[in-house]
């Protein structure tokens, strides 16, 4: 992939981005790349890479520095200083995190002075920190809680924070207790530097900082696009997802309600973790189980409209792009956006309300689930749909905003009643003593049925696009997909680049199928073309793309881009079990893939259940007048500025 | 903000960020003189600071409050910064904060109600040897003394249209 | 040229410089014999650090990338300090030369002058020698005639904030960002502002470049002492009768310095400002220079009914608010000092908790991220070491 689209970190040293070097690149020195340096640690040598940090080299010999403001997927701040080492020779103590080696130096991590130092900044920082452990979101997975442990804080020397603060809970989706906070500002590089929503600074200065919105609105008023990353990287309860777990409970609790489940595939990957298993073990039967044991009716896979999303926004593609090179109706959006990131869809009604018309107007997979679980679900099982309780499981903070837009309630219902996120469904299976990884394994229920490989892999980025591409590919082609890509897999668009590009050539077209015969007449006007693609994961990436688009770019020449608001895709979730790092999303990621390939269906059109619901109840087919009334969308202008 | 107003905003800011085409160096330069002129850097200010320089809002906030000389909060026309670090604390600047306060009507931290004057303390402004000193906007006084405030503030609000002082009050009486 | 600048001990150096006669014998000399010169000069940085500019010079001159930055830093917010102030109001030429010879050695192109806001009287003044100098040639291109040697000033203004005087938080600041320190390394002269090697130095750091080269090497390192060459200006304010800034050599003790100043009675002075040490009567005979008590050349006096106890509580005051507030040390333990100073002024602090903050200041010396986190507790331990029976033994106020 071209890096032409990659600017420097806007928080990082702007120089690239202002003065282009007059000059080359400085001369690399030999011996200087890729040089190994001998540093002692604690009295053992070790040789690393030549600016490597003492933390990294630390760990490489089985050393643990305590951290608390550094975060692998973050930028280096080297600000809380609980990691600070003694490097022989120098008067004050370094920090660990942000010390690179360059000399062969001599460092000690548990000196009496460092001993001395950790314990007073810990000190320092419990002094204005609401440490109500038992009442706290973040009990027992708390990084301040054990270091607190871990260096036997006894009684809070320095005093203890008297006055709180109220919390802010007016967003859907992120609750902030500033009482909790101890200014380590992952939020904010999570916010800024990673993501670039650019919704939370420190403000002030002195011991008045504190970590605010645009001047301290609530978060439901600012340009929040409910991602959720800084939740995954505080490090302590000042930020979580806001629960709907007591209302689910609730609802499970009254008998006269039918209270359904639909899950997700990224928390399966991750649901393991919350029990202790290593990230990366997919616990999906395990958990039907478990779901039916708590009080579910009914447990259904959110993949069945992820494989209904494919065929809605892959017909809906077919047809953009038939009405632009067939028909010449140059008021096409194009490229076409995926739509169904919620963060995603925020961040573009926000930051980008321009290309709104090229967002995909269909629904997201949960949000087509619970208009269908109102109606056709309800109308088949003969229920009241006003009895019906529809519950999502996701790995998203967003979906929980989503779920509560003001316009989906398209089946007359509010059509997703809750969304519960990885954490909470892990507590709540907690506290009905449901061991998930050792349940037996049940299946998924009709009438929806198990889904494809395809539904499976939108929880990976890169996923949307691969399975709309086998759709929209066989469809095109008439041929199966094992004959042009080896299992079917199309490997171009995987990956974790943050932006990746694809161009594939259809070569040959064949017969228009029955479900589609109402749009287009024959496919000749797609022979020889070429489909250009693109993929966008977390929204700095997604911004560089966009920034492309609006500039003309080579991006604005795509015919579909897929954006994930999150690192990684779904699996990266703001709900997803925490801590998060990019192995941890990497080993959710092969665990995703991994199912998928044991599945026998893995085309969303030759789902059984998603042909059997066009045949009894969408019945004037994709994108048709019943689906355009209950599973597509509109968006709204919110644009950047606030009074 | 009146429409017009906004757009005078805008084109004092484009006035300085296109210098650097608009580039976050100018962020500074920038909140400085929407201060000087606007005296507070309000709501639409910020955001529309942010949307020049491409960054975001909560980012312009954030450095304008970390700074003493670009607070958003709006203050009077003219500024008092009295010296309160350690030379001028020797010299008695306590008496000083007295009187201005007595002479201003307001406490630290406070704007009157016209929005003409605003007091605050300041840290150690490098006139250690005359102290007790302060600032009024960018002109500096040394040597105070509670009866030297006293003329400086009658200077100001004599100066001020319509303000009518205490001793022209007795003549008129 | 007349000066407010006093001595009674020794000649006064900047008003016997005539501008650029330093900047121009500076320019004659090649770029490795302009730093060979600062080297042997043994000038060290005269805004506290002390850290050997020819070093500093050497550093940056040997990286290859550009633009170079020569920066002067004029955010003399010490308390106590300001003889800055007056070199910039009286001697500004010394110091752009001063820039100019640095600019020359590095091979920067661009210099930068941060003045701190609470100067902003001078801004004006500075703008109109800055515009001066371009029309004489002393800035622009091919300064002195020499082909290439392109460079231009431009002066910066802060905005209020004591740590900019940091040099990574100068950076940050004229980058637009919250004066925050960076981690270190990478130093400035490697990646300073912009992400380009820059050089920091300070206002009579950059003067005293200006004077080495129109007086001589030899003539620098023949006052002062053997690790402190040179002379010093020095602020003096406080008890005294004669406050204001001198010239004296490095090396001067604080009793003859008293003497000088009228204030032989002190019974401590302040030296090297809020973030130096409080020398005591007991060491009055102890020498002003980096290998015995370093200073940034500030002395505040203190006569002998000063109360240090409330000495400590306006130093500590001054840094609670003046954190930059990112590092914990700096951030939480200020305001815990401050705190202790006012038990023990009510008589309620332990002398349990004051060992408990005792720690805590040796804690934040060694490890707060920046210079102002690892000195601000110097002034209260030194309080605390020389006059323990004052500020214990007092009792409650009624």
């Amino acid at each position: 992939m071209s890096d032409k689209t990659t600017l420097p970190k806007r928080r990082a040293p702007l120089s690239q981005l202002l003065q282009p070097d007059l000059e080359p690149a400085p001369p690399v020195v030999e011996g200087t790349i890729g040089a190994k340096i001998t540093v002692t640690i604690d009295g053992i040598e070790t040789k690393v890479p030549l600016g490597t940090t003492i933390l990294e080299a630390a760990k490489s010999i089985g050393v643990k520095i305590p951290t608390l403001c550094y975060h692998p997927d973050l930028e280096i701040a080297g600000i809380c200083r609980i990691c600070v080492v003694e490097v022989e020779g120098q008067r004050t103590l370094q920090a660990a995190c942000a010390y690179p080696i360059t000399d062969p130096i001599r460092i000690n991590t548990y000196s009496r002075a460092v001993r001395l130092a950790r314990r007073n900044v810990l000190d320092l920082i419990l002094s204005e920190h609401c440490g109500d452990c038992y009442s706290c979101m973040k009990n027992g997975n708390c990084e301040l809680q054990s270091l607190a442990e871990e260096y036997g804080v006894d009684e809070f020397r320095f005093g203890h924070l008297e006055v709180p603060v109220p919390v802010d809970d007016s967003s859907y989706s992120v609750v902030r207790d500033m009482n909790k906070c101890i200014r380590c500002r992952r939020c904010v590089r999570t916010c800024i530097d990673l993501q670039e929503v650019g919704v939370y600074e420190a403000v002030n200065r002195s011991n008045r900082v504190s970590i605010e919105t645009f001047l301290d609105k609530p978060l439901l008023t600012v340009p929040c696009i409910n991602c959720g990353q800084c939740i995954n990287r505080c490090p302590t309860g000042a930020l979580y997802a806001k629960p709907a777990l007591h209302a689910v409970w609730k609802a499970i609790d009254d008998p006269a309600k039918h209270v359904i489940i639909q899950t997700a595939p990224s928390p399966r990957a991750a649901m393991g973790e919350m029990f202790g298993l290593e990230p990366g073990t997919t616990v999906t039967y395990q958990m039907n189980t478990a779901l039916k044991r708590m009080g579910f009716e009914h447990v259904f896979d959110t993949n069945f409209t992820a494989d209904l999303t494919i065929i809605e926004e892959g017909t809906e593609l077919i047809l953009r792009l038939y009405k632009a090179l067939v028909q010449g109706d140059t008021s096409v959006a194009l490229p076409q956006f995926t739509s169904c990131s919620p963060g995603w869809v925020k961040y573009a009604e926000h930051f980008w309300p321009e290309f709104i018309p090229n967002l995909s107007t269909a629904k997201s997979p949960q949000q087509m689930f619970g208009a269908l679980i109102k109606t056709y679900y309800a109308e088949k099982m003969g229920l009241d749909p006003a009895s019906v309780v529809s519950v999502a499981l996701m790995p998203c903070s967003a979906k929980k905003f989503e779920c509560n837009r003001p316009e989906m309630n398209d089946s007359g219902y509010k059509d997703v009643d809750f969304g519960l996120t990885t954490r909470e469904l892990g507590s709540m299976f907690r506290q009905a003593g449901l061991h998930v990884p050792t349940m037996p394994k049940s299946d998924f229920d009709d009438p929806f049925g198990g889904a494809t490989g395809s539904g499976l892999i939108f929880g990976a980025t890169g996923g949307v696009m691969e399975s709309a591409l086998r759709t929209v590919l066989e469809l095109v082609t008439g041929r199966k997909l094992e004959t042009i890509y080896e299992h079917g897999d199309i490997i171009p668009v995987r990956g974790f680049e943050g932006v990746r590009y694809a161009e594939l050539t259809i070569d040959e077209v064949g017969p228009v199928p029955s479900i589609l015969a109402h749009l287009v007449p024959d496919w000749e006007w797609l022979r020889g073309a070429t489909l250009k693609v693109a993929i966008a994961h977390g929204t700095a990436n997604a911004r560089k793309v966009m920034e492309d688009i609006k500039a003309g770019g080579h991006f604005s020449k795509c015919h579909f881009v897929e954006f994930m608001a999150c690192p990684g895709g779904c699996l990266g979730g703001g709900g997803q079990p925490i801590p998060t790092s990019k192995e941890i999303r990497s080993a959710r990621a092969r665990a995703i893939y991994g199912e998928e390939k044991t599945l026998d269906v893995r085309k969303s059109f030759e789902n059984p259940a998603v042909v059997r619901i066009y045949e009894e109840f969408l019945t004037d087919g994709p994108c048709g007048h019943k689906s355009h009334e209950l599973l597509h969308t509109g968006y709204i202008d919110r644009g950047k500025f606030i009074e | 903000m009146l429409i017009t107003e906004r757009d005078r905003l805008r084109e004092d800011v484009l006035a300085i960020a296109e210098l650097t085409d608009c580039h976050r160096a100018s962020l500074i330069p920038i909140l400085r003189k929407v201060k000087e002129k606007y005296r507070g850097i309000d709501t639409y200010a910020m955001q529309l600071i942010a949307d020049v320089l491409g960054i975001h809002p909560v980012e312009v906030y954030s450095v304008a409050t970390f700074y003493s000389f670009i607070q958003p909060q709006t203050q009077g026309r003219l500024a008092f910064r009295l010296c309160r670090t350690l030379s001028c604390e020797l010299e008695g600047k306590e008496s000083v904060a007295e009187q201005l306060q007595r002479d201003l009507g307001i406490g630290f931290g406070e704007t009157t109600p016209d929005q003409v004057f605003s007091l605050e303390w300041a840290n150690c402004m490098g006139m250690c040897d005359q102290g007790p000193a302060m600032l009024v906007n960018e002109t500096v006084y040394t040597q105070l003394t509670p009866g030297k405030v006293h003329d400086i503030v009658e200077e100001y609000k004599s100066q001020q249209e319509g303000h009518v002082t205490k001793r022209q009050a007795e003549r008129v009486l | 040229m007349s000066t407010s600048i006093k001595s009674s001990t020794n000649e006064l150096t900047f008003a016997s410089v005539p501008a650029a006669d330093g900047l121009n014998k500076a320019l004659a000399l090649s770029r490795v014999d302009i730093i060979d010169a600062i080297h042997e000069s043994k000038l060290k940085g005269r805004g506290g650090a002390g850290f050997p500019t020819g070093t500093k010079w050497n550093l940056a001159a040997a990286e290859t990338r550009t633009p170079k930055y020569m920066i002067c830093n004029a955010d003399e917010g010490e308390p106590g300090t300001f003889k800055d102030r007056v070199i910039l109001t009286e001697f500004p030429d010394l110091v752009f030369d001063g820039m100019t010879i640095g600019a020359r050695a590095i091979g920067a192109s661009l210099g930068l002058l941060y003045l701190r806001a609470e100067y902003g009287y001078l801004h004006e003044h500075l703008e109109n020698v800055v515009a001066r100098r371009r029309k004489t040639g002393l800035l622009g291109r091919d300064i002195a005639g020499i082909e290439g040697f392109n460079y231009d000033v431009l002066i910066a203004m802060g905005a209020g904030a004591y740590v900019c005087g940091e040099e990574t938080a100068l950076i940050e600041s004229l980058e637009g960002f919250r004066g925050e320190p960076r981690n270190r390394p990478p130093f400035p002269v490697v990646s300073g502002f912009l992400g380009r090697p820059s050089v920091i130095n300070n206002v009579e750091t950059l003067a005293w470049v200006a004077c080495i080269f129109s007086k001589g090497v030899e003539w620098f390192r023949s006052y002062g002492t053997g690790a402190s060459a040179g002379h010093k200006l020095f602020s003096i304010s406080g008890d005294c009768e004669h406050p204001g800034v001198y010239e004296f050599p490095f090396g001067i003790t604080v009793a003859k310095l008293l003497k000088e100043v009228g204030g032989e009675d002190a019974k401590a002075v302040q030296v090297g400002g809020a973030s130096g040490r409080c020398v005591p009567r007991s060491e009055f005979e102890r020498r002003l220079a980096f290998e015995d008590v370093p200073t940034g050349g500030s002395i505040v006096v203190f006569g002998p009914d000063r109360d240090m106890r409330a000495i400590a509580h306006n130093i500590l005051d001054f840094f609670v608010d003046e954190s930059c507030g990112q590092c914990t040390p700096c951030r939480l333990g200020n305001p815990k000092l401050l705190q202790g100073v006012e038990m023990l002024q009510e008589g309620t602090c332990s002398l349990q908790y004051l060992n408990d903050l005792k720690g805590l200041a040796r804690t934040m010396q060694v490890a707060s991220k920046c210079g102002l986190g690892q000195t601000s507790s110097v002034a209260f331990m030194s309080i605390l070491e020389h006059f323990e029976n004052e500020v214990l033994g007092r009792k409650p106020l009624l």
